[in-house]
């Protein structure tokens, strides 16, 4: 090959514009509105990459999305692996390497693996390295697969916008079949969307000749551009349509020049029309992957849009009445033209200055790096320094296939067509069989009209009525020469068939077992010669091989566009405080808790253990402040109100009084312990439901479930007002005290606000609600007030408190407290079969009379084992460690270790001076004082089973 | 004639241009009766035929595939291979599998290339780490492989990970089972066949059930697209398809069918050795020999059968494969597929007698079917030969529902509630 | 992306919606209930390939319904609200 840019012409070049990149190292001119691989034609560039197993040369073969072989490595601050040299438009100052090759892809020192070809034909690797150990094997495989690198300095340019979007009309490609369609619907009123995955809309006629409405094709499509744009409708060019999703939502992935990540859009169109084109396939013939050898149909776009010259001594082969327009264009240009084609007649007029070879196929390529020249079937041997070859065109129907959209097997036309219609979806031009611009604009027609619109005219065109004639030329069996079917995977005939001799028949197999079409182009090129070949080989028709399904993305996406802007905490949200930055300010050092960011300990710094521990003993000593706002409070309202708190409990509710309180659970229907908490009761038929921080959104749900199903929306009716109030909680022995400080307008005595009770105040003219509940085991009052009036009452209790030394206490000092008083915390200990009565409260199960939520779970066999998890305190002697988490209690039984259970919680209490746990413990109820051999990661310790509360079990202190 | 695998062969057959390879498998006419039928040519059904006739001596099996085999989820999921479960029961049925995995490649003579590089499950908190502890202590004490890794021995794994400080799911530690790691999918299912098949059981292809023949209450065979087949033991093995069977022999199951999806990036040179899992970004990922990222992460929401990928599961999986390593926001995404799969209420599959005497279940494995073929196998082979369950199979009978004793592993670990 | 009606906000992405379960599933309630049918209630699916007939939840609505699909076309065939469906 000895290509090279004209003095004159290319569409899409701005000459004006000189630009420099590097490839392989190697300096590249080209101009503003090349790609890479038009650069690098344009420098005679003709190795650009290397196969993914033999490490054969790679030349530049097509000119747009279905490139099997140009594959760049882009570097610098976009870099981007696997990049088609085809479609990527070169820039000034890019870095572009190639893959798969080391040094660079011309002196790739792995290409001696070719020679080993015969020994590794397809899935080689299914048949040995099983001795010793395919271990010893892998590391070295490993290192080979692969085609480009990652970057590991790589850093985020930016965030992918996502946008959706929605019209009437959505159409996929803007050739002359997409820019007809668009054209008549917008013409119907109907809003339209055009998309197109080059960088100008106009498709094949950027390259082919003809005549629409009287006018060369480039004016029209500049008319009909402005004509759509005018109308207000959405043209989006280097934008790739890549998946039909669901109810027919398309996924479009649009690249911008300016250095913006792309964007992906979410299209909802109510129809659609494809107008996708369609692509050249291969000839079949020995060594047919040289470089040298490309898609005629690219050779004339390389020529008429960036005024390169493929080749100077130049072969077209063909079995169809595409190529002869390329072979017209590059001999007018000055090159030296053969044109061979399989058919002995039936072809268009040979142009001029063509020679015409009929009835006659290539049967090999010749040259080592790149094409030298082709023996033809009957042995004649031609000079070439490059070969053209169009082996006809495959619709490209890839987006109706995702759709479930079947095909239909068109002999005629050597290809699949599309198929019994898809609901919303019409298909048009190339893509739908069609040839000539004539038959084209009547197919965008036919498209738009099954979209029930049927005003507008169809343009008329005076191009070149080419027949669409084509003789079929697929892979022959047995053919001499190792001839590729898929050129990035290496899969050569001997490997079809191979597959088919060893039974993997069938498409998919096929496709898995020789990695056929599994390569980053996915089987654009080679697909249909692939299964055309096994369909000869088993003696079956195309159709009866039939096609593999087609998954999306049409072409790769940046994984970044799916991602957009889920980052950080915009992919998984947390939930904060009302007092966040108040608790900032004085120094609380946060952790995210079951969703919620809170506080964990208020300071210390590198001694987090210590401080929390000296808020753990403060507390006990005088009074804590601790910011309870996570607690869920879901009011239950309406005249069944009470009956639906029944049921919902495993616990009787409706006996509680009003402005009282009652600690009760709530089960799964499978019985087991899903929420704990305290149910408010302001009056008959008003009910606050507090449950755990992390639980809020899951009882809701759960509330409005059994409301709509089983009570209806009249009997009750629910609201979550968890983030309406914050919760304040004072704690401790000097709590009281503390709160008669505030002027909070209710009597704090004993008797009119005992424990379990419910007074309601005020705080600066808003109302607070003050339960005095606990989860400390000391006096405590939990203060409810609106949450933006919240802040000034925090500030009035911690100025208060300085008389009675209060400590401001983080979650941490709270996990100790409750766990010396055996509370639980639902989901840490307990798991998903923890049931009521394994908690020791066995009550309501022997008990209740009236139906709730779990209760027929509560007698299978299984919640009637004796040998159920319990919960139990475990302790161990003064001055050891406390048990780690997670710990197992074991068992030995015949030289066999059983778990009995688990650790679950487990602190060092700064009040008592030793360590405290709770855990799970096979029947750890009947067990308190035994002893249980403990293990954590293989070490052993030994724990008592006591009880689980290890701190003033009387209950004595919530009332002092 | 070249039967046995090996790379004396490979390279015999290279000299000779590599035609003298046999099929793989025999696709023979289905016989009007046969000892045991399978129903299903995936992993865990052909794995069945195969030790029906090792271990049971019984060869007259019939596979029966509507499709093509290993067509199904064996064909369509990220080739993980595990046994880092919670309760005994599940490390016995789990652990049996990958033992056996590790002997598999020489007892099939097929390479199924099993990739034991370690799979780490991240803790992403304090309470997520007292669970890893659990889980690991509960693993050695049930035999099984385990470590409790610190954030430098994640660092140590899996260099490229997020470990920035304002990570959204900063890494405490996690999970390790040096033992976890990647197998061939395709393989392990074509390995099976080639397997069975040289023992003599007929690999039936495009053979599609339309109904059961059930005589005096009891199935005796199954009514097929290929004619009726007779037998007095048969066996399912059809996930995604299992409620469907079900429903023609006249009960049901406590399944839902859902699309889980997995997806692949362009494949690099290595970059990322082991396999990962984030709890918190709800992802787990690892690289094939081929270069490929493997990517797969939740169900999706909507109960389906259609085998086909959807928008919004896919955008959250990749959000999440992108906290977990930022440099991957590079790669493009290559393709991207679904399976459908069994979802039972406690995630534990379901092996045993179905209502329908005769008739023998091996199903609801959900997502984690594959790395259990060779023991769904054993275990449904031991069933149709001596009608009974051994002790590994026991627990998982569908009886387990109505006494209450479920397996849920999410349950153990305290995720699910 | 599916869209679902929902019978208070009209279509809706899929995202926004939650499933509850095969319609018609009523609770059978009292201890005195056969084992069989309460196991048989918790976790027994029609689960059909093709249509069926299932309870959803608008979560951004709040409100339950009532929805027949197609599980393999994913077509949907209508919606309504919830009007004691799992009871009857």
């Amino acid at each position: 090959m000895t290509a090279s840019r004209l003095a004159t012409g290319g569409s899409a070049i701005d000459r004006s514009r000189p630009i420099r990149f590097s490839f392989d190292g190697a300096t590249v001119h080209g101009f503003a509105g090349d790609t890479i691989a038009s650069a690098l034609l344009a420098g005679d560039v003709a190795v650009v990459g290397r196969s993914f197993k033999y490490h054969r040369p790679r030349g530049i073969w097509g000119a747009g999305v279905e490139e099997p072989n140009a594959l760049v490595d882009i570097g610098g601050p976009r870099a981007t692996p696997n990049t088609r040299a085809t479609t990527e438009p070169a820039r000034d100052g890019l870095v572009a390497k190639s893959v798969n090759a080391t040094p660079n892809a011309l002196a790739d020192r792995n290409a001696f693996l070719d020679r080993f070809s015969r020994f590794i034909p397809a899935a080689f690797y299914y048949k040995t390295f099983m001795w010793p150990d395919w271990h010893m094997f892998e590391p070295r495989i490993r290192a080979m697969a692969g085609l480009g690198k990652v970057d590991t300095d790589w850093t985020s340019p930016g965030t992918s916008d996502q946008i959706n979007h929605h019209c009437d009309v959505l159409v996929v490609g803007a050739g002359p079949a997409g820019l007809a369609a668009a054209r008549l619907a917008a013409g119907t009123g109907l809003s339209v969307i055009l998309v197109d995955d080059q960088q100008r809309p106009g498709g094949s006629l950027g390259h082919r000749a003809g005549e629409i409405d009287g006018k060369p094709a480039a004016v029209w499509v500049e008319e009909t551009v402005a004509a759509l744009t005018a109308g207000g409708h959405l043209i989006l060019p280097s934008t790739t349509a890549f998946g039909i999703y669901d109810h027919n939502l398309v996924g479009l992935n649009q690249r911008h020049s300016d250095g913006r990540p792309d964007t992906l859009w979410r299209v909802r169109p109510r129809h659609i029309v494809l107008a996708t084109g369609a692509i050249e396939r291969p000839l079949p013939f020995a060594n047919n992957d040289l470089p040298g050898i490309l898609s005629a149909d690219a050779a004339l776009a390389y020529l008429r849009r960036h005024a390169v010259l493929v080749g100077r001594r130049v072969v077209v082969a063909t079995n169809n009445d595409s190529a002869y327009e390329v072979a017209q264009a590059l001999a007018e240009a000055g090159a030296d033209i053969t044109l061979v084609d399989i058919r002995p007649d039936g072809m268009p007029a040979t142009p001029a200055k063509v020679r015409l070879i009929k009835g006659r196929a290539l049967a090999a390529a010749n040259g080592r790096l790149r094409v030298e020249g082709v023996t033809l079937d009957d042995g004649t041997r031609l000079d070439a320094d490059c070969v053209l070859v169009s082996g006809g065109w495959t619709p490209t129907l890839h987006l109706f296939g995702q759709a479930r959209g079947k095909l239909a097997w068109s002999e005629a036309r050597a290809a699949f067509l599309p198929g019994d219609p898809v609901d919303g979806i019409a298909v048009a031009g190339a893509a739908a069989g069609a040839v000539s611009l004539s038959e084209v604009f009547a197919s965008s027609a036919k498209a738009v009209a099954s979209l029930g619109q049927t005003k507008a005219a169809m343009p008329a065109s005076t191009g070149p009525e080419a027949t669409g004639g084509i003789t079929a030329a697929w892979p022959i069996p047995g053919s001499k020469g190792r001839i590729w079917i898929d050129y990035q995977n290496d899969v050569t005939v001997k490997d079809v068939e191979l597959a088919a001799r060893e039974n993997f028949v069938s498409v998919e197999h096929l496709k898995r077992y020789t990695t056929l079409g599994m390569a980053t182009d996915q089987g654009k090129t080679s697909n249909l010669p692939g299964l055309a070949l096994m369909a000869g080989i088993t003696g079956r028709t195309v159709p009866e091989v039939g096609t593999t399904t087609y998954r999306p993305p049409f072409t790769p996406v940046p994984l970044a566009s799916f991602a957009g802007a889920r980052a950080g905490e915009l992919m998984a949200p947390v939930r904060r405080l009302p007092l966040e930055n108040v608790h900032r300010a004085s120094g609380a050092v946060f952790q995210e808790y079951g969703g919620w960011l809170r506080p964990a300990h208020h300071g210390g710094g590198a001694d987090a253990d210590g401080t929390i521990q000296d808020e753990a003993r403060r507390a006990r000593q005088s009074v804590a402040l601790f910011d309870g706002s996570t607690l869920g409070k879901i009011e239950v309202i309406g005249p069944k109100a009470a009956e639906f708190v029944d049921f919902i409990y495993y616990n009787t509710m409706s006996t509680l009084k009003p402005d009282r309180c009652r600690y009760g659970f709530m089960l799964s229907e499978n019985g087991v312990v899903f929420d704990d908490g305290v149910l408010v009761r302001l009056d008959e038929h008003r009910f606050i439901v507090s449950c755990s921080s992390s639980h809020v959104a899951a009882v809701h749900a759960r509330l409005e479930e059994w409301r709509q199903d089983r009570f209806g929306r009249d009997a009750v009716y629910i609201h979550n007002a968890t983030s309406e109030m914050a919760t304040l909680t004072v704690s401790g022995p000097n709590a009281r005290k503390l709160l008669q400080a505030l002027d909070l307008g209710l009597s704090l005595d004993d008797a009119d606000l005992p424990h379990m009770a419910i007074g309601h105040g005020t705080y600066a003219g808003d109302e607070v609600r003050i339960a005095r509940v606990s989860f400390t085991g000391d006096r405590s009052y939990e203060i409810s007030i609106r949450a933006d009036r919240a802040e000034p009452l925090w500030a009035h209790l911690r100025q208060a408190g300085q008389a009675f030394d209060v400590a401001v206490i983080g979650l941490e000092a709270l996990m100790i407290l409750r766990a010396e008083k055996g509370f639980i915390v639902i989901g840490k200990d307990t798991d998903g079969t923890t049931l009521p009565h394994d908690l020791g409260v066995e009550g309501p199960r022997g008990k209740r009379q009236t139906e709730f939520v779990g209760r027929r779970s509560l007698f299978t066999e299984e919640a009637s084992r004796g040998d159920r998890l319990q919960l139990v305190g475990l302790t161990v002697p003064q001055g050891e460690a406390p048990l780690p988490t997670g710990a197992h209690g074991i068992r030995r039984s015949d030289g066999k270790l059983n778990s009995q259970g688990f650790v679950t919680s487990s602190y060092q209490s700064p009040t008592l001076g030793r360590p405290v746990a709770l855990g799970l413990i096979e029947r750890g109820a009947a067990r308190h004082g035994e002893a249980i051999e403990i293990q954590h990661l293989g070490k052993l310790r030994t724990a008592t089973i006591a009880a689980p509360c290890a701190f003033d079990p009387a209950g004595e202190r919530l009332h002092a | 004639m070249t039967r046995r695998y090996s790379a004396l062969s490979l390279f015999k057959e290279g000299l000779a241009g590599q035609t003298g390879w046999r099929p793989a498998w025999r696709s023979p006419e289905p016989k009007p009766t046969y000892d045991a039928i399978v129903i299903g040519g995936g992993g865990h059904g052909l794995a069945t035929a195969y030790y029906l006739a090792k271990n049971h001596g019984i060869a007259r099996v019939a596979v029966l595939e509507k499709g093509w085999i290993g067509g199904g989820n064996t064909g369509r999921n990220t080739t993980v291979v595990r046994s880092n479960y919670y309760y005994p029961e599940s490390v016995e049925l789990y652990g049996l599998a990958h033992r056996l995995y590790e002997g598999l490649s020489k007892d099939l003579n097929y390479n199924v290339m099993l990739s034991q590089r370690g799979m780490v499950n991240l803790c992403h908190s304090t309470a997520e780490m007292e669970i890893g502890a659990r889980t690991v202590n509960a693993m050695q004490i049930n035999g099984i492989n385990a470590e409790l890794f610190s954030p430098e021995d994640v660092r140590r794994v899996a260099p490229i990970y997020n470990f920035s400080a304002d990570a959204r799911f900063p890494v405490f530690g996690g999970i390790w089972q040096s033992r976890a790691g990647t197998a061939r999918h395709d393989a392990v299912a074509w390995g099976y066949a080639r397997a069975a098949s040289r023992l003599g059981v007929d690999i039936i292809q495009n053979c599609e059930i339309t109904d059961f023949i059930i005589e005096g209450g009891r199935c005796r065979g199954v009514q097929t697209t290929r004619g009726a087949i007779r037998a007095d033991r048969i066996g399912m093995a059809v996930a995604g398809h299992s409620s469907v069977l079900a429903a023609k022999a006249g009960f049901r199951l406590p399944i839902n069918s859902y699309a889980l999806q997995a997806c692949v990036s362009e494949p690099v040179k290595p970059i990322l050795d082991t396999v990962v899992l984030s709890p918190g970004c709800g992802v787990y990922v690892s690289q094939s020999d081929k270069g490929e990222i493997v990517i797969g992460g939740g169900l999706d929401r909507i109960p389906s059968y259609a085998q086909r990928g959807n928008l919004p599961t896919l955008e959250t999986v990749i959000a999440g494969l992108l906290e977990m390593f930022p440099i991957f926001g590079q790669l493009k995404l290559m393709r991207q597929w679904a399976g459908i799969v069994d979802v039972v209420p406690d995630s534990s599959p379901i092996i045993g007698e179905s209502p329908l005497p005769n008739l023998f279940l091996n199903c609801g494995w959900g997502t984690g079917g594959f790395k259990a073929i060779p023991a769904g196998g054993t275990l449904l082979a031991n069933l149709l030969a001596t009608g009974k369950h051994n002790d590994i199979s026991r627990p998982f009978d569908l009886d387990r529902f109505a006494s209450g004793r479920l397996i849920d592993e999410a349950a153990g670990s305290g995720i699910a509630h | 992306m599916q869209l679902f009606p929902c019978p208070f906000c009209g279509p809706r992405d899929e995202t926004e919606f939650h499933y509850g379960g095969d319609a018609g599933n009523a609770r059978p309630d009292g201890t005195q209930v056969p084992i069989d049918r309460w196991a048989n209630y918790l976790y027994l699916r029609t689960n059909p390939k093709g249509t069926t007939r299932e309870i959803w939840v608008h979560m951004t609505c709040g409100e339950f319904f009532v929805m027949d699909r197609d599980t393999v076309t994913h077509k949907v065939l209508s919606s309504a609200a919830l009007g004691g469906e799992r009871a009857a």
